[in-house]
């Protein structure tokens, strides 16, 4: 667990931190975000002492980081830096190692832990401890900047914009591994980043700043629905609407509006006529006054009709049916669940208003993408 | 012909004094070493004295050699002694100068990362910033030891022996052979001395650091 307690930071007569208190768990990952110069690098610094609060204090696990010696407090917290924090004179492993090396741990114990962590990213120790950072990718060479805040085991990781410098694709794979790691090895990561799908991505908890202070500390899916200022609003962007949250799709948004209907009078022999002029096999059937009674398929006239017949002893009735405002999701939910091949979709009134198909789904989620389909 | 005639009737004589030079270039540059990489490290941890220090070094470095040996004659008399203080003096700066912009230069991220993970301020020195800045600090001696291979043959002005001795004597005398059987091997030597501390140079750059890594 780590503590803020009334962390301020001065330089000058400038305030950069204004007393922040705040908690995160253990296990926790949390990403500082915010415009830059709202104080996010100075905060995570603070943890491990590479910058001091004045007045104030970061307690870890209850211990008073400022009473503790710096560089043995820093030696038990991981710490990764925009790429080209790897030592350029040293190789893979070495760099690897360079906290356990400190901490004067054997050089079979080393060996140990450069294996096992390439092994955790994928990258097969042969081919790769005794390069050196100009030869790797920058994706690899931040994949060996992690490991080497993970090398000592430490419970407590800080990142500082470590995905900053990576192209979109390298960073996407780079954060989905972080995030893994760290609920395999269970860690407390402390993440700053400017980059609101990046925060939505990895973080149980969001600490928004701005200008020293915090604006909000919420979940990704409180701070999307509830943002707390504009400036939250105006990070998130893309993720939100002007006037908030998305509102949920309706069904109606995913419907086809025509819909062959017959009336509960019709016979089967002109059903399946209409069936087969238009190619389908079911008919949505209504009642005298349009309101919706059920569906009827061919097969159910082959298997129990008469000709000449009425439909009225063939209707299905069991046919899946949403309101026209009802949420798309659920709609989505009936049409894959049953065992039909449509959902009908109905007004107020109950009267048919469309129906949802596989078809009209595919149109209705591409056209959202792409604009009008022509198909 | 009768220059190289000359040369083969004073070779011993000609490679005493060329290891007489070759003494006084290393002893030299060897103690600007032991003072300029010291100093230039208390120096990028003093920036503001740093200014002033390599503010004076540069003044002293462009006071005519000449000049200098005329003081130290003054001061310390005739001989080697003399002769090795002043030509110390002047090994000092580009030794000095490389090594505190050759540490000053290495990336403010390297040292953040070093300090961040635990690092101590000397293990910072001696694991990141020395062995970065070291290919620079090599070439602050190169160019020293070049430099004084060329400044020690007036040291022989005051008596100090070596290559310089053969210069001043032809000089003194109208002898063409005499100066060039000084300056010929002064010059191999710098050459000399050039191509093989910048040999090192590459041996001792990080690996890491080498342009085809």
């Amino acid at each position: 667990m780590i503590e803020f307690k009334n962390v301020t930071k001065r330089y000058g007569s400038k305030t950069i931190l204004h007393d922040l208190s705040f908690t995160i768990k253990t296990g926790e990952f949390v990403v500082l975000i915010g415009p830059s110069g709202c104080g996010k690098t100075t905060t995570l610094r603070t943890i491990n002492r590479l910058i001091e609060p004045k007045p104030g204090t970061v307690f870890i696990d209850g211990e008073d980081v400022t009473q503790q010696n710096a560089v043995e407090l820093r030696r038990k917290i991981g710490y990764v830096i925009q790429q080209i924090g790897l030592f350029p004179n040293m190789t893979v492993e070495q760099n690897i190692c360079v906290v356990p090396k400190l901490l004067k741990y054997s050089k079979d114990e080393c060996d140990r832990i450069v294996r096992e962590l390439l092994a955790l990213v994928d990258m097969p120790y042969e081919e790769n401890a005794h390069k050196y950072p100009s030869e790797l990718s920058g994706g690899q060479q931040q994949r060996i900047g992690v490991l080497r805040a993970l090398a000592a085991s430490p419970p407590v990781i800080l990142m500082d914009e470590p995905f900053g410098a990576l192209d979109p694709v390298t960073r996407d794979s780079l954060q989905e591994e972080v995030k893994r790691i760290q609920k395999k090895l269970k860690k407390t990561i402390v993440f700053v980043t400017h980059d609101m799908d990046e925060a939505l991505r990895l973080a149980d908890t969001i600490i928004f700043m701005d200008g020293g202070h915090i604006v909000q500390m919420a979940s990704p899916e409180e701070m999307l629905q509830n943002p707390a200022s504009k400036v939250i609003k105006n990070f998130m962007g893309k993720h939100m609407n002007e006037d908030g949250p998305v509102a949920p799709l309706l069904a109606e948004e995913f419907m086809k509006k025509k819909v062959y209907k017959v009336y509960k009078s019709a016979k089967t022999l002109e059903s399946i006529e209409l069936m087969s002029k238009r190619d389908i096999n079911s008919l949505v059937v209504i009642d005298d006054d349009d309101t919706y009674l059920g569906t009827l398929s061919i097969e159910d006239i082959k298997a129990r009709g008469k000709a000449g017949r009425s439909i009225a002893e063939l209707i299905n009735s069991e046919t899946m049916t949403v309101g026209r405002k009802d949420d798309a999701k659920d709609a989505l939910d009936k049409l894959l669940s049953s065992t039909s091949n449509y959902v009908v979709v109905l007004n107020d009134n109950r009267t048919v208003a469309g129906i949802i198909t596989r078809t009209s789904t595919a149109k209705a989620m591409g056209e959202a993408l792409w604009g009008d389909l022509s198909a | 012909m009768k220059l190289i005639n000359f040369f083969t009737n004073n070779s011993q004589a000609m490679l005493v004094s060329l290891g007489q030079h070759i003494a006084l270039v290393l002893v030299s540059v060897g103690i600007g070493i032991l003072i300029a990489i010291p100093l230039g490290i208390l120096l990028t941890r003093h920036k503001k004295a740093a200014a002033y220090v390599l503010a004076v070094a540069g003044m002293v470095q462009t006071i005519p050699g000449l000049v200098m040996l005329g003081f130290a004659l003054i001061l310390m008399g005739i001989g080697t002694l003399p002769a090795l203080a002043v030509l110390s003096v002047y090994s000092i700066l580009p030794i000095l100068r490389n090594t505190y912009t050759g540490i000053i230069e290495v990336l403010p991220s390297y040292k953040d990362a070093a300090k961040g993970i635990g690092m101590t301020k000397s293990q910072v020195l001696f694991k990141v910033e020395l062995p970065l800045a070291l290919p620079a600090i090599v070439s602050g001696i190169r160019i020293s030891a070049v430099y004084i291979v060329s400044w020690a043959t007036l040291a022989g002005m005051i008596g100090a022996g070596g290559l310089g001795d053969w210069i001043w004597t032809g000089l003194a005398t109208y002898n063409t052979d005499y100066i060039l059987a000084g300056a010929i091997p002064s010059a191999i030597l710098a050459f000399a001395f050039s191509a093989l501390i910048g040999l090192v140079q590459k041996l001792i750059t990080p690996k890491g650091l080498r342009r085809n890594a």
